[in-house]
């Protein structure tokens, strides 16, 4: 793997640029793996780098059905922030933040992590209380989230309009630091690089039509459109599409496929000095470093695999929009697309084993995973190589609604869904 | 946007209705002779199939009735609509 540095950088300028490699190895199927991941985005291109980086096991792949990258890992607003009530997820989220502090120096790939601060803005007083139930519990399990008053909100966030002029006026809002943003792409291109260079076999173009199970009915291989692969561990990862390829073993899970639509403007000089959420009247922004206005729309309401989504979604975002930031009613926007997100009842993932011997599943991340990208790899590939959960995710079962322990983010409204 | 056929009402935008989840999803009749699992199966699980999906629809802004709809989650194409207890039109398994 060639080296990052500065040195590696003024080199390749004064040679013209000539000297670059591709980044990862293009492999082909070997008839047999330790294990196998489903799914190349970034949680399971992490998976596999954590897989071959601290337990050992780099005789594996990544089958991806499409390119690497090309699902929700590239579909999403990038927004990072750990700033969930219940412990268990404030946990979870709050080991991925801390693991991307560190990301672009482990993996020697510049993921353009942006510690920029998310605030997220109450508009009732309903909004007023929870957040501020949110801030206490967050900073009482070591999550840093505090208070702002609309002034001061004003002044982290100029753009704002904190007048009483807007259908719901910004009544206060919680700000989360150490939140921000990171480069969604170079998350995927980062973990891919890195594993490769463990030896871990990156395969695209192979899509997975089947699970293969032996005679005690423990997993024995995939079937997929490059061939039948051998291997007796399979950990899927597999966003919208993870109740499709669960059912090819025969698992069942309480998950529903929605699209989640998102929408960029035309890029302009730097405008915005942070991430805005507003969850009671559905707005989510930041400007990325190339000058877009990134903006989050909400997911449609009924289950669909369709990457797209209807338009009133995305003009219902922009109406709020040009409420609470009138200087961009004039912007114009560029691209709008849709990806499949898949959304447990009480909106919290499932990392887990499953009753299928060697059959593991990172799912159910619904409107949020990015985030949670190198937290959730790193866990689930612990789960994976162990056959046990890690401590931080031993929580986030498949039984856990069988038995009622849910984790409600949904109640807690931490998020718009 | 879609166009979704109210048996009611005929054609009107997606904005008058609501969605109200999968169709043919039947409370066990005596939830204290259910097993847990069945009961989990029962509030939790949904088939979320790539393809044809029978779901009910609530047109909330209209006649106000729900009725049930086979569509294509790959299309998003409604095949048909039918009213309230009506069997699922293509014969496929309610769960």
């Amino acid at each position: 793997m060639q080296k990052f540095s500065a040195w590696s950088l003024l080199k390749e300028a004064f040679g013209g640029q000539q000297g670059w490699q591709p980044q990862w190895r293009r492999a082909t199927p070997k008839a047999e793996y330790d294990a196998i991941i489903v799914g190349g985005g970034g949680h399971g291109l992490g998976a596999a780098y954590y897989l071959a980086a601290e337990h050992g096991l780099t005789n594996i792949a990544v089958v991806e059905k499409g390119w690497i990258g090309g699902g929700n890992t590239g579909r999403n607003t990038t927004i990072i922030r750990s700033n969930y009530l219940f412990d268990e997820s404030a946990q979870l989220y709050d080991h991925s933040v801390k693991l991307w502090e560190t990301l672009s120096q482990v993996l020697n790939y510049n993921v353009m992590f942006s510690p920029r601060g998310v605030m997220m803005l109450a508009h009732n007083v309903h909004d007023v209380q929870v957040f501020k139930r949110h801030i206490h519990a967050n900073r009482a399990s070591g999550v840093d989230n505090e208070w702002l008053t609309p002034e001061q909100a004003k002044a982290f966030c100029p753009p704002l309009n904190i007048g009483d002029n807007i259908r719901y006026p910004v009544m206060g809002a919680a700000l989360q630091r150490r939140g921000g943003t990171a480069r969604h792409d170079a998350v995927a291109w980062g973990y891919a690089r890195a594993a490769s260079a463990l030896g871990v076999d990156i395969i695209e173009n192979c899509e997975v039509t089947g699970i293969r199970r032996d005679a005690q009915g423990a997993v024995a291989g995939i079937d997929t459109t490059r061939g039948t692969i051998r291997t007796r561990k399979v950990g899927v990862s597999a966003a919208g599409h993870s109740s499709v390829v669960l059912g090819m073993a025969g698992v069942k899970l309480p998950l529903e496929s929605f699209p989640l639509q998102a929408l960029v403007s035309e890029p302009v000089k730097p405008a915005f000095p942070c991430v805005v959420m507003s969850n009671s009247i559905h707005a989510y922004i930041s400007q990325s470093d190339k000058g877009e206005l990134v903006i989050g729309a909400s997911s449609d309401a009924y289950n669909s695999y369709t990457q797209r989504g209807s338009m009133f979604i995305n003009a219902h975002t922009l109406a709020a929009i040009c409420e609470l930031f009138p200087a961009f009613r004039r912007m114009r926007m560029l691209r709008n697309w849709g990806g499949i997100v898949d959304v447990t009842p009480d909106r919290s993932p499932i990392i887990a084993k499953t009753p299928v011997k060697g059959l593991y599943v990172n799912c159910g991340w619904g409107t949020g995973g990015f985030k949670a990208t190198p937290g959730s790899a790193h866990v689930f590939a612990h789960t994976i190589a162990h056959d046990e959960p890690h401590p931080i995710n031993a929580p986030f079962t498949i039984e856990r609604f069988r038995d009622g322990r849910l984790i409600d983010e949904a109640a807690a409204a931490a998020v718009a869904h | 946007m879609l166009l979704i056929h109210c048996p009611y009402c005929g054609q009107r935008p997606e904005l008058e209705f609501r969605h109200g989840g999968q169709a043919h999803v039947a409370r066990p009749a005596d939830p204290s002779a259910t097993s847990i699992d069945e009961w989990a199966d029962y509030l939790y699980l949904r088939e979320n199939p790539k393809g044809l999906h029978a779901e009910r629809w609530r047109h909330v802004h209209g006649c106000g009735r729900f009725f049930n709809a086979l569509r294509d989650t790959t299309t998003d194409v409604f095949v048909s609509t039918y009213r309230c207890g009506e069997p699922r039109p293509d014969g496929g398994s309610a769960r």
